[in-house]
């Protein structure tokens, strides 16, 4: 076990750039304190913590900050390392191969999922949002065909890099999917992601920190939008 | 790690920043390569295998296996070159997070105000792109002079460095073309310092573009923005 202290991590229970920060500190069962922030009126910590980005997730490691969630996966990959394995894997190529896709996944399904629920001003805004992300979606879906080579997951037999970073998209897209009558995961569309979808959500680490309640996503979604800011990544 | 009977090809094109962020990445690690100049309005077969998804330069092929993405291969550069050349990411975990968090800084708030200044004609809106590029240069002049280093992260070129790296030459070249000074002396004094150390350091000076080509390039693109406004 790594010392330099506690855990803490500062968050949004809704922020898919959270969700998958937690996903990642269970994958290595870390024990960690949780706090839920309000983003109309945002701890003195959190700000002094990020002073650049003021957003979540904020992660405190004895009570020093890394912030911007791909970078928190990677801190808490390379510090931990000897807690169970990695979400990136040891080989170079197969590492920057993770990285593409992670960063794909939050250039293209990122900016669509921000597109059809905080950006989009009418219903025609949403679904074309959605379009997008289910195009994005397509491309993902050959991408899991070539990383999982018929495994589980993205990173094989176990969770890892670019299943987590997709993952935390989850609990909105459900939230999507009753909002519009269909699903953004379309089985006919994308039929191993669906079932990927299905994997993910149950898997221990996701368990209590992938939100599967939609209504009470569809609750919170009032509160979120009259922010201004949007969150960062 | 066997860097014996590897091949290495970088696929780019002359004027791209990104491009010559991973030129740099590879003479910090001293890797020999084949270099392809691609005509972007004539993209090559090859070029389109190695990228499907985005089909644009940089491609480094790394013994038939390409990779896309600078920040990317950046890093794919630092993993199989351990132990070559420089260190492009620092040793410890928690430095190892800030360069990768200010490496983000600049494509994510730094460019997208330097670039809407360039390409806007004039007048309040270019105004505010202006100011809104120097309330970041500042919050990147507070970082570099706290650290208190050459560079950003130690005494040579390294993730953060590549990340800024082309706008060391481009920000010149943008302040002549509109006849406007973005980063003075005097109010950023350690980047000013900075740039001038980067175009200087041994892995940059024998890489860079023709500069007064990509000159004329810039003074066409400003044109055409001016005149489309």
């Amino acid at each position: 076990m790594a010392g330099g202290g506690d855990l803490k991590l500062l968050g949004v229970w809704t922020s898919p750039y959270v969700i998958r920060v937690r996903v990642a500190l269970n994958l290595k069962s870390l024990p960690y304190e949780y706090v839920e922030e309000n983003l109309g009126s945002k701890s003195a910590l959190l700000l002094a913590s990020n002073p650049v980005h003021k957003t979540v997730p904020v992660l405190l490691h004895g009570g020093r900050p890394v912030n911007e969630s791909q970078v928190i996966l990677q801190y808490i990959d390379e510090v931990y390392a000897s807690n169970g394995p990695s979400v990136l894997p040891a080989d170079p190529y197969e590492r920057a191969a993770a990285r593409f896709w992670a960063a794909y996944v939050d250039d293209k399904v990122g900016a669509a999922w921000q597109g059809m629920l905080f950006t989009c001003r009418t219903e025609e805004e949403r679904a074309a949002a959605v379009a997008r992300a289910v195009a994005a979606l397509q491309t993902l879906e050959g991408a899991l065909e070539e990383c999982s080579k018929g495994k589980a997951f993205f990173g094989g037999d176990a969770i890892g890099f670019v299943d987590v970073v997709l993952g935390g998209y989850l609990g909105w897209f459900g939230a999507v999917d009753k909002m519009i009558g269909r699903r953004v995961i379309d089985p006919a569309k994308t039929p191993l992601l669906a079932r990927w979808e299905e994997r993910f959500r149950a898997a221990e680490a996701a368990k209590g920190v992938v939100p599967d309640d939609a209504d009470k996503m569809l609750e919170f979604l009032p509160t979120l939008l009259a922010l201004s800011a949007p969150k960062s990544k | 790690m066997d860097h014996q009977q590897e091949k290495v090809q970088l696929f780019g094109m002359w004027a791209s920043p990104y491009v010559y962020k991973v030129k740099w990445a590879l003479s910090i690690k001293g890797v020999e390569y084949e270099y392809v100049e691609e005509d972007l309005w004539n993209k090559s077969r090859q070029l389109l295998k190695h990228n499907p998804v985005h089909k644009k330069v940089p491609v480094l092929v790394y013994n038939g296996k390409p990779v896309a993405e600078s920040d990317v291969i950046v890093q794919f550069i630092d993993d199989v070159w351990k132990g070559h050349g420089g260190r492009i990411l620092p040793e410890e975990p928690h430095e190892r997070a800030m360069a990768r968090f200010w490496a983000r800084f600049v494509p994510d708030k730094l460019s997208p105000p330097i670039w809407k200044w360039f390409t806007t004609a004039g007048g309040e809106e270019q105004d505010a792109a202006h100011d809104a590029a120097m309330e970041q240069l500042r919050v990147l002049e507070e970082e570099l002079a706290h650290g208190g280093n050459e560079f950003f992260a130690g005494d040579s070129v390294g993730l953060v460095d590549l990340s800024l790296g082309a706008l060391a030459y481009v920000i010149p070249m943008y302040e002549e073309i509109i006849g406007e000074r973005l980063v003075i002396e005097e109010r950023f004094p350690s980047l000013y310092a900075w740039m001038g150390r980067f175009l200087a350091a041994p892995p940059v000076k024998d890489h860079l573009p023709p500069m007064e080509e990509l000159k004329l390039r810039f003074r066409a693109i400003r044109e055409y923005f001016v005149k489309n406004a």
